[in-house]
């Protein structure tokens, strides 16, 4: 044993690397753990392969398209609801529960740098889902737009942007207001809800008198924003707007009820 | 070491949740490379009182300066050079012991070597378990090696062996004391005494939210008006046998036996009583073969300033 092993040598490392240790820890998490790898990939694709095949078996297309091209972008956009909301939702609430972000709290690791790593994390993931399910659309014979490929791109980056910052917000308002039982519930019901009726995988105006209400969901506004852009080869400003305000609402809740503890 | 500031400086404090006064005016000081222990009941205040410390609790009234800054004020600061272990939790139920102990390494800029870390705590054989199965000491261990990776010059420990088998309390307290011996700073909570008493250079008695007393082991042990005795008999004790020797020797004294030949009697230390210990065994046909007068404890201490006891 080497004289005065503890010496003192105290210091935090720098921000950059505390924000990608932090993401890096956050994002092996949430792909270990069973019940969030199943929201985030399973579940999107048996709703992509059952909903394609269904459409096949009966016959029907959508709004003139094929099934398949109009599920893909909505199964894209469920994907990133799954893990901006109720991934984070459970996760956060857990964590404050297990005294994580307590923990954090007293580290070198800053509120905003934990925060930060939750954003990179999340989006890692995102775009892990996001890669898995357009190797399965294109499988399923998927053809998105390829009328203007900028505009297509420009879309569905905005969308996914913004979706998960309308969503992760909402997400963090419900982990920080909630007890961890409590959020896991609601993050579930909300997340099953919204796949049902919010017009994520299925086009708003299938819902009939609904939609109305409907396309100011931020399920909604994501899931017509993806659609948009990967079959019209369009940006669809209304439906981004809508979820930058969902975006805003859920920062501002959020930052006016969260706990840390 | 040369020394700016006390590492820790607490004036004052006062702390309540709702209509319940946790904090009560409590003030205290803590040298620079010393061990200190706050020593009380559970509900005295103590982890209130760390945790403003640790900058988790904004003081209602009073000051506390740790390393000479406000841990609200200059939080940024402060954090990187203090340690930290929870009285519980803090993990992932997922993560790995290891994969915990290093990531909280990696967020330092000189941590310690982990693997070292790792088999002076003895978690090698639970480094790949997940949190949620290690055991309560399992977790304490790990608990401590966090509160340290980062190479603090003062860390704050809840309660660090609640929960260990005696094995691991003692490797537990030896490296408390090699810490020290390489100059960081400690402060712990606890309600053991004999904690206190092994690892303090100075000890604080809180009770109430307040600190009733505080010195060196030796000081608060020295003197003292009771002991406890300690009496082994050769036969087993005659049925009501502490219910009669408590008649005898006055209702200031406790009796608790421990086993059939064996007891523990608390009171006045004066040859008076040790007299009628032996006058009673003679009556009751035992012949004492231990009957020792103890060093007074700091539960004895607690008794006599509370008139209630320390450990629950």
């Amino acid at each position: 044993m080497s004289p005065r092993t503890f010496a003192p040598a105290p210091g935090g490392a720098s921000l950059r690397r505390m924000v990608l240790a932090q993401s890096r820890m956050e994002a092996r998490l949430m792909l270990r753990n069973g019940e969030q790898l199943l929201l985030a990939i399973v579940i999107p694709v048996i709703v992509l392969v059952g909903g394609v095949a269904a459409a096949g078996r009966i016959g029907i297309d959508l709004d003139g398209h094929r099934a398949v091209d109009i599920l893909t972008p909505g199964v894209l956009a469920l994907a990133v609801m799954s893990t901006a909301f109720t991934s984070v939702a459970i996760s956060t609430g857990f964590e404050r529960r297990y005294g994580v972000i307590k923990l954090l709290g007293a580290s070198p690791l800053p509120r905003h740098g934990l925060l930060l790593g939750k954003v990179l994390a999340l989006l890692n993931v995102v775009a892990l889902q996001l890669v898995v399910l357009v190797v399965v659309g294109l499988l399923l014979g998927w053809e998105p737009t390829l009328d203007a490929p900028a505009r297509t791109v420009l879309g569905v980056v905005l969308a996914v942007a913004l979706g998960t910052a309308a969503f992760a917000a909402l997400g963090l308002f419900v982990a920080g207001a909630l007890r961890a039982e409590a959020t896991l519930a609601l993050a579930n019901l909300v997340y099953l809800l919204l796949m049902a009726g919010g017009g994520v995988v299925l086009p708003t105006s299938t819902y009939g008198a609904a939609s109305t209400v409907i396309q100011w969901l931020p399920s909604g506004a994501l899931g017509e924003a993806m659609r948009t852009a990967l079959v019209e080869a369009g940006v669809d400003g209304r439906s981004l707007l809508v979820l930058a305000a969902w975006a805003a609402l859920g920062t501002l809740l959020t930052a006016r009820t969260f706990r840390w503890e | 070491m040369p020394t700016a500031s006390p590492a820790v400086e607490i004036d004052g404090l006062v702390m309540a949740y709702g209509d319940k006064v946790a904090v009560d005016g409590l003030s205290l000081e803590v040298a620079r490379g010393s061990v200190t222990a706050v020593l009380g009941p559970n509900g005295a205040g103590k982890t209130t009182t760390l945790e403003t410390c640790e900058g988790y609790r904004v003081p209602q009234r009073g000051t506390v300066r740790v390393l000479g800054l406000d841990p609200q004020r200059d939080r940024a600061a402060l954090l990187p050079r203090i340690g930290v272990m929870l009285q519980a939790g803090g993990a992932w139920s997922g993560v790995r012991a290891v994969e915990m102990l290093e990531h909280m390494a990696s967020l330092h800029a000189l941590p310690l070597d982990t693997e070292m870390l790792v088999e002076r705590l003895g978690l090698g054989d639970c480094g790949r378990t997940p949190y949620r199965r290690l055991s309560g000491g399992q977790k304490q261990r790990l608990g401590l090696a966090i509160a340290l990776v980062g190479r603090p010059e003062l860390v704050f420990v809840d309660e660090p062996t609640a929960g260990m088998d005696p094995q691991a309390r003692r490797t537990t307290w030896e490296l408390l004391e090699e810490i020290r011996a390489d100059g960081v700073t400690v402060v712990l909570t606890t309600h053991h005494m004999d904690e206190a008493e092994h690892l303090a250079d100075r000890i604080h008695i809180i009770d109430r939210g307040r600190v009733i007393t505080s010195g060196t082991p030796a000081e608060l042990t020295r003197g003292g008006r009771s002991a406890t005795i300690r009496l082994v008999v050769n036969r087993p004790f005659p049925e009501g046998a502490p219910e009669s020797l408590r008649a005898e020797l006055g209702p200031e004294t406790e009796v608790r036996q421990l086993d059939e030949v064996s007891m523990l009697i608390h009171g006045p230390a004066d040859s008076t009583t040790l007299g009628r210990v032996s006058r009673w065994c003679e009556e009751h046909g035992v012949l004492p073969q231990t009957l020792n007068l103890g060093q007074r404890t700091l539960e004895d201490v607690f008794l006599e300033l509370t008139g209630r006891e320390l450990a629950s």
